[in-house]
């Protein structure tokens, strides 16, 4: 049912069509988190790859930034409706990260653990072949603390709290376990293209 | 802290239009879940045009849970803004506006939480702070509260009456102001930060809410001063034109 008055400002076709459903575009880039920015120490920072409480590898930040790098460059979308164009990024993909590792993935869904002591589950289906990675630049520069650095999770094509802030690792699980803002009534999957906010979407 | 099942658009009734600044309405709508949701949760609304195209936005709710049959929101209206700009122009009483909510369970207080409660907000994001302190006020009025609210002028504080009147009648709570814009005002800084803990003492919750520069800079003083960061919360609108 129409809004009566409303008529709406239009996006440039262009833009309407890479526009998920009820996003809009914005040109700065909005912060969201839970609290204050952790204050991360390089020296000390750890990514850890677990299948559930068992660790299979961890790497210091000077081994994380050995492993080869991958550019990715795309839009991202944010379940608060803003949509970011042309964001660019570099990191570790899944897929080299396992490599690295020498391991395949365990189970088929993982939980992505920050050193804020957020979680979010993520597929594993949805971070393999190319399409995440634990990013640590942006815009060919660190990652500032404030959008997650010094390494956050890129799931780009999935609502942006799947893309994990400060991220310390991720856990192999046995099923779909909710994270934190899943056990909160967020989707448990988050496809901005079916516009999945909320649990029931 | 939203409930299990879907969330669902509803077409909420305005009951209510008030100025409240130059720039901030505040908007009553009825809803169905007017009592069910805890105070620091939002919604989000969904305006749509004659041919289909719709704009959603999320705006926090003012109210306390108490208010009955009824939740308020304060739209700010911004420049250029595709529905705050409706919200400040065209929206009127009887018009139905679709709504879901509540949404948020992070940024989020009520009694069962205790205090001591710090809250600290920057411009309109005193929105979902002034729903806890209305909710406190009923619900926990012996929990000791302090609002660190900065606004640009005199003119920009949102409930300013409401808020004085709330820093005499209840013993609990503390109002301090820092105007940016006034003759000799102040920012939050690291002296009205720690003056503020010291009337306080050691919150059990900080919530810190307004722009994103704002909330940087006042969770940064919170830390510094030795608040554990596990009890802040923070909400942030970015400096975006397009609200």
């Amino acid at each position: 049912m129409a809004t009566r008055g409303f008529t709406g400002r239009r996006p440039p076709e262009a833009t309407r069509e890479r526009l998920p459903p009820g996003q809009y575009l914005t040109e700065d880039f909005p912060v969201l988190q839970l609290g204050p920015t952790p204050r991360l120490d390089l020296a000390t920072w750890r990514f850890t790859l677990r299948d559930g409480a068992k660790p299979l590898k961890s790497w210091t930040w000077d081994q994380f930034e050995a492993m080869p790098r991958t550019r990715w460059g795309g839009d991202i979308h944010c379940v608060t409706k803003w949509s970011k164009f042309d964001t660019v990024w570099e990191g570790v993909t899944f897929d080299d990260i396992l490599a690295d590792a020498g391991v395949a993935a365990p189970t088929a869904f993982a939980l992505a653990e920050g050193y804020d002591d957020y979680t979010t589950n993520v597929p594993v289906a949805d971070l393999a072949n190319g399409k995440a990675m634990v990013a640590t630049r942006y815009a060919g520069a660190p990652i500032p603390p404030d959008h997650g650095g010094p390494a956050r999770l890129l799931v780009p094509h999935l609502y942006f709290w799947k893309s994990a802030k400060w991220v310390s690792g991720l856990r192999f699980t046995r099923k779909d376990e909710a994270g934190f803002w899943e056990l909160r009534g967020y989707h448990m999957y988050g496809d901005p293209w079916r516009e999945q906010r909320f649990t029931g979407d | 802290m939203t409930d299990r099942g879907p969330l669902r658009w509803q077409e909420a009734e305005i009951v209510g239009i008030t100025p409240v600044t130059e720039r901030v309405k505040s908007v009553r709508f009825r809803v169905d879940f007017a009592d069910r949701f805890v105070p620091g949760q939002h919604v989000d609304v969904r305006l749509t045009a004659p041919d289909g195209y719709q704009a959603q936005r999320s705006y926090s709710i003012a109210s306390a849970p108490e208010a009955s049959g009824t939740i308020e929101l304060m739209i700010e209206r911004l420049d250029e803004g595709e529905v705050s700009g409706f919200f400040a122009n065209v929206a009127a009483i009887g018009d139905r506006i679709e709504l879901r909510g509540p949404i948020g369970g992070a940024f989020v207080w009520t009694e069962r939480d205790g205090g001591p409660l710090l809250l600290v907000g920057g411009g309109s994001g005193v929105v979902p702070l002034l729903a806890m302190l209305r909710h406190r006020a009923v619900a926990a009025p012996d929990v000791p509260a302090l609002l660190l609210y900065s606004a640009r002028t005199r003119s920009d504080i949102i409930a300013a009456d409401e808020l004085q009147a709330r820093a005499c009648d209840e013993p609990g709570f503390t109002l301090r102001l820092a105007l940016t814009r006034e003759p000799g005002g102040r920012r939050i800084d690291r002296a009205t930060m720690d003056e503020a803990l010291a009337r306080l003492g050691r919150p059990a919750h900080a919530f810190v809410c307004g722009s994103n520069t704002f909330v940087s800079a006042a969770s940064d003083l919170l830390v510094d001063a030795g608040v554990p960061p596990r009890t802040i919360r923070t909400e942030r609108f970015g400096g975006s034109l397009t609200g």
